[in-house]
């Protein structure tokens, strides 16, 4: 943490080697010794969880008044006065002694070991330990190394039982699933038999791992860390954008780390953003351009590939051309196809989600709030979405620590229970489609006395309570419950809930990694970028575009219902599987079937790009630079680790290559100056630049983190000159020890003076810049009546999935769990079936033969499924237009 | 030899009901499975797991923590020889051999009957009845090998009844009728430990 951070008022003084050193109150002694500089080794202490002092590496010899004394320095708070000695000659025996004592059994396997060379064990040994071993006993012996789940290896042999796995596991991901078993000298971290250590976290524990006892199965034996190159980027494995490490040799990804920033992740990872390392190299990754031939597709040369996409374009006419996708995008990918799409088509038919997100009014117009915010100790939260855990894992660490140890209350509406439940203090599963109702009696003015979407009155009465007691705003996570319920039935609760409390914030829950900055790039019908609309917009972008759509386009369902009456000529795929993803499955058939020309831009072949008839090659995830924008609009950089398989190209180059060929200039030629016209046309994003990025490890906000609009800077300036003439009247009278305040703000003064001017200049040419868009009130959703014969459909998504990252990686692609009809306990008796007998699941659409499970976390008279498995296409069941998914479920009997 | 029985899980949910933790029952639990079983099984640990609300992880972490649960099949009769300090010097390794010859056992085996485990034990705090064992966790005191053979053919003949079989607690079943339970008061929330008043309240 940054120094500055230490306020001198509660500070505490102690003693660290003879020098003074101001600690926080509170502060343990191993951190403000690393503030201030002296490093005391340590294996079991980790700046993110609670200290047990099980290791002993980190004593050192403490004075507090009584003589010095060797003390775990991870265990002890500073106090006033403490004399601390880390380099002293008794601090140094007891280093070397318990390295010895750590040693006794360590294998000393460092050759074949991963850790071997980043290894704090061996590091800390040659820097602090005995030169040689006094060992001349057998040592302890394990079967190594015993796999503790799908993706990370046991080495019992190696392990020093700092407690660091354990402690991640029970405390930070709440899966308690490895433990300490047997005692004393047999003492060793194991799961129970046939109970894997199959959490989300895992990978995590591989990383905070001081030893090479756990590994990742996913980079075993892959490389050595004097091997690796490493470059900081965002992981893309989901939206909440977690700042990690690229390692990369031989010009080859070999594996990602979590990177410690404060704002978002802590850290930590999850399994899937950390093992989607291995879809970089995936078998299969397009390394050239394909054309549909008779044959099928097949290899093309790239001036052909780009000249017949150029020429299908070029014919159609713009309302006959659609886009879909972009969320894989980077910003300046995103903007790139922005302005060739609206700029130069002129087509406005954009969307970047796939049926499957929020209206953009929704995620860019409504009060917004940060992760820390959300998380911020004592403030009340609402999971208005997705399971957080399934969808935004990281951000359900964020929460789970917040809830845990920051006194956060949260409140949970999902039609079924979610990873997060056991944390919420209320969770009311409403029927699908009647949130809207149960967020009006939860906002009402009394409480009620009936039940309401199924939930009882008194659950209600109790959340209610729990809202109206809230400490400040309500900060709502909000998202699609499930996805067989209209986006209607979300916003309507989100309108209610905003009309009742105006305060209330939100953070958009969109799964995709970039979706945000799509979004913000204009990637959405009736945007243009900089989060304004195409209204507002046109002038400002009709000066800097060669042209600007006439009027507001299709959103995807829009797109694949005008594809099927024939509507559209070329369809766009961005790295977008609509057959696999909008949740009508017909209805992405009949929209792919009737588009003339799809043109797929995509690193991997899908579903619908396999019906492509020219498919680009685009480099993916850390093959070309950029930036990218998580889902509390945090933009951050993303790196180029190694170079794209043969000649694919990143999607800027394929924007602006066709437009070339189209007779346009996109004006650009690399990521840098596509960010510098992002920075000076984007409303929203005016003065983001390469520079202020650069100085920002942990990604700016936009818009909060960028400069301030001109005109409000030229008011603050104009108030700072007062103060600071009321700053020197003060200083005349002031005593000296205050005079340096306000000689800074006098050379501040100074320095507006010279810049006033040219700010003025540029604040005239931005009189014009249009605002931003703002969130739409949704109308009153009324679900039809209940029918006590069907079941609702509840439709949700699971970490692993049939999606391209996970099954592009040869360790998570098994992952995907699979999915069956599951139904209330009481149901699952009312329906008379056993486990797992096949039921027949009807819906107006069509008809399934499932396998049913009883599960107690779905409410009566609703049916759960999981989208996007391999063994069941539970979207063919939906029906987009619908409000919700009725469906009859009979038995085969 | 599987999950608690209905009988022994309703005892679970009443032993689980007298602390305000159900976690806190988890010890007594693994006794109840153990006296089912004769040993912990890993069936029981996964059903208490879910009975405490904590995960089979930790049961088993918790459980293996300790000498006197055994997780795999034990005989009917454990028989512990110590072969500590006092009991080494006045013949204790000479009784283990002999336990070993009489039963045609190492330690830590079964008899193929399934009635006798011996084990060689550290200290069992009875120095001055050296040596000794223990049958069950009952002592037995300066034992010489001719007794060592007669206990053996008496718990063989089942004419002993007083030593009852590997894992059971006591004869008795400890009962807390629901009014007479300290209640589930977490400690946070009580200023006085509850078991004060009712016992001023017996005495009084």
């Amino acid at each position: 943490m940054p120094e500055s951070e230490a306020p001198a008022v509660d500070g505490v003084v102690v003693e660290i080697n003879g020098l003074e050193v101001i600690a926080r109150k509170g502060e343990l002694l191993i951190d403000a010794a690393e503030r201030a500089g002296t490093y005391i080794p340590r294996f079991c202490y980790h700046e993110r969880m609670k200290p047990v002092g099980m290791c002993r590496m980190c004593l050192v010899e403490v004075d507090s008044g009584r003589g010095p004394a060797l003390q775990p320095s991870c265990m002890i708070e500073c106090t006033p006065g403490m004399k601390v000695e880390t380099e002293s000659e008794i601090t140094k025996k007891a280093q070397d002694g318990v390295l010895e004592f750590l040693l006794l059994n360590h294998p000393l396997d460092c050759p074949v070991c991963d850790k071997g060379g980043e290894c704090p064990l061996q590091d800390q040994t040659m820097a602090y330990g005995p030169g040689e071993s006094r060992m001349v006993e057998e040592k302890r012996h394990k079967e190594k190394p015993i796999p503790i789940s799908e993706l990370v290896l046991l080495d019992r042999e190696r392990c020093i039982l700092c407690d660091r796995c354990t402690r991640f596991a029970k405390d930070v991901a709440g899966d308690p699933l490895i433990h300490f078993i047997h005692r004393g000298n047999n003492t060793e971290v194991n799961t129970f038999p046939d109970e894997p250590f199959a959490s989300y976290f895992s990978g995590n524990t591989v990383q905070i791992c001081p030893v090479g006892a756990l590994t990742a199965s996913p980079y075993r034996f892959k490389a050595r860390p004097w091997d690796l190159e490493t470059t900081e980027s965002t992981c893309q494995g989901c939206s909440v954008g977690c700042r990690i490490s690229i390692d990369s040799s031989r010009d080859q990804v070999q594996r990602y780390s979590g990177v410690d920033i404060d704002p978002v992740n802590w850290g930590w990872l999850c399994d899937k953003g950390r093992f989607s390392s291995e879809t970089v190299n995936a078998e299969g990754r397009l390394s050239e351009p394909l054309m549909r031939t008779a044959a099928g597709l097949a290899p093309a040369r790239w001036s052909d590939a780009l000249s017949a996409a150029a020429a299908a374009l070029a014919a159609a006419s713009p309302t006959s051309i659609a886009v879909i996708g972009g969320a894989r995008l980077t910003n300046e990918d995103a903007y790139a196809w922005a302005k060739l799409a609206k700029g130069v088509l002129g087509t406005d038919n954009v969307d970047a989600q796939l049926a499957d997100g929020l209206p953009v009014d929704a995620v860019l117009g409504l009060p917004c709030t940060t992760i820390d915010e959300l998380c911020a100790p004592g403030g009340t939260v609402l999971l208005l979405g997705p399971d957080p855990k399934e969808e935004l894992p990281v951000l359900f660490l964020r929460l789970r620590h917040a809830v845990e140890n920051d006194r956060v209350t949260l409140l949970e509406i999902s039609p079924r229970a979610t990873g997060i439940s056991s944390l919420a203090r209320a969770s009311l599963q409403p029927r699908p489609g009647e949130t809207g109702e149960l967020m009006r009696a939860l906002t009402a003015s009394s409480d009620t006395d009936r039940e309401i979407a199924g939930v009882s009155a008194d659950r209600i009465n109790a959340a209610r309570a729990l809202l109206a007691a809230a400490n400040g705003p309500v900060k709502v996570v909000l998202g699609r419950a499930s996805l067989s319920e209209s986006v209607s039935v979300t916003l309507d609760a989100a309108t209610v809930l905003l009309g009742a409390r105006p305060d209330t914030v939100f953070l958009p829950a969109l799964r995709r990694a970039n979706i945000h900055g799509a979004l913000d790039m204009g990637l959405a019908p009736g945007m243009l970028p900089g989060r304004v609309t195409l209204d507002a917009g046109r002038n400002w972008f009709a000066e800097c575009w060669p042209t600007v759509p006439a009027a507001p386009g299709l959103d995807t369902i829009g797109i694949l219902e005008a594809a099927a009456a024939g509507n559209i000529d070329v369809l766009v795929l961005l790295g977008a599987d609509p057959l696999a993803d909008v949740p009508d499955a017909e209805l992405a058939e009949r929209g792919l079937a009737g588009a003339r020309t799809i043109i797929s831009v995509d690193t991997l072949l899908n579903a619908s790009s396999l019906r492509a008839d020219i498919v680009l090659a685009a480099a993916g995830f850390a093959e070309k630079a950029g930036t990218t924008t998580n889902l509390e609009g945090r933009v951050s950089a993303l790196s180029q680790r190694v170079t794209p398989p043969g000649t694919a190209r990143a999607d800027w180059v394929l924007a602006s290559e066709l437009a070339t060929r189209l007779g346009a200039d996109l004006g650009f030629t690399t990521p840098n100056e596509i960010l510098a016209e992002i920075g000076s046309v984007a409303p929203s994003h005016l003065g983001l630049s390469l520079d202020l990025l650069a100085g920002a490890p942990d990604g700016l906000l936009v818009p909060a983190d960028l400069p301030e609009p001109i005109e409000e800077l030229l008011e603050e300036l104009a108030e700072e000159l007062v103060d600071q003439t009321a700053a020197d009247v003060s200083t005349d009278a002031a005593s000296d020890g205050e005079t340096a305040e306000g000689a800074e703000s006098g050379e501040g003064g100074e320095e507006v003076d010279s810049t006033v001017l040219a700010e003025i200049e540029l604040a005239e040419s931005a009189a014009a810049q249009p605002s931003t868009v703002t969130f739409i009130p949704a109308a009153v959703v009324s679900a039809p009546p209940v029918d006590s014969y069907s079941f609702r459909l509840v439709a949700t998504r699971k970490l692993y999935d049939q999606g391209t990252i996970v099954q592009s990686g040869n360790h998570l692609a098994g992952l995907a769990p699979g999915t069956s009809v599951r139904v209330s306990p009481y149901d699952f008796d009312r329906l008379g079936v056993a486990p797992g007998d096949t039921v027949s699941v009807r819906s107006p659409r069509t008809t399934l033969m499932m396998p049913i499970h009883a599960d107690s976390g779905v409410s009566r008279g609703t049916a759960a499924v999981v989208l996007n498995q391999a063994d069941y296409r539970v979207s063919e069941l939906m029906n987009i237009a619908d409000v919700v998914t009725e469906l009859r479920i009979e038995t085969t009997k | 030899m599987a999950r608690l029985s209905a009988e022994n899980t309703e005892i679970a949910l009443e032993i689980i009901g007298r602390y305000p933790r159900s976690k806190s029952a988890l010890i007594p639990l693994l006794h109840l499975a153990q006296e089912q079983d004769g040993y912990v099984t890993d069936e029981a640990m996964a059903h208490i797991a879910d009975l405490v609300g904590v995960s089979a992880a930790e049961v088993l972490g918790t459980a293996s923590f300790y000498e006197m649960f055994k997780f795999e099949p034990v005989g009917r009769y454990m028989v512990n020889i110590c072969t500590n300090i006092s009991c080494q010097l006045m013949g204790g390794e000479e009784l283990l051999e002999h336990a070993e010859h009489t039963l045609g056992i190492r330690p830590g085996q079964t008899t193929d009957d399934g009635l006798f485990t011996i084990e060689d034990v550290e200290c069992i705090a009875a120095c001055t009845e050296a040596p000794c064992l223990q049958v069950n966790y009952r002592y037995f005191h300066k034992i010489t090998n001719g007794e060592f053979d007669q206990l053996i053919a008496e718990l063989r003949s089942g004419s002993r009844t007083d030593i009852p079989a590997h894992g059971t607690l006591a004869k008795v079943r400890q009962r807390i009728p629901a009014d007479r339970r300290a209640g589930v008061i977490t400690p946070e929330d009580t200023a006085h430990p509850v078991w004060l008043a009712s016992s001023q309240e017996a005495q009084s």
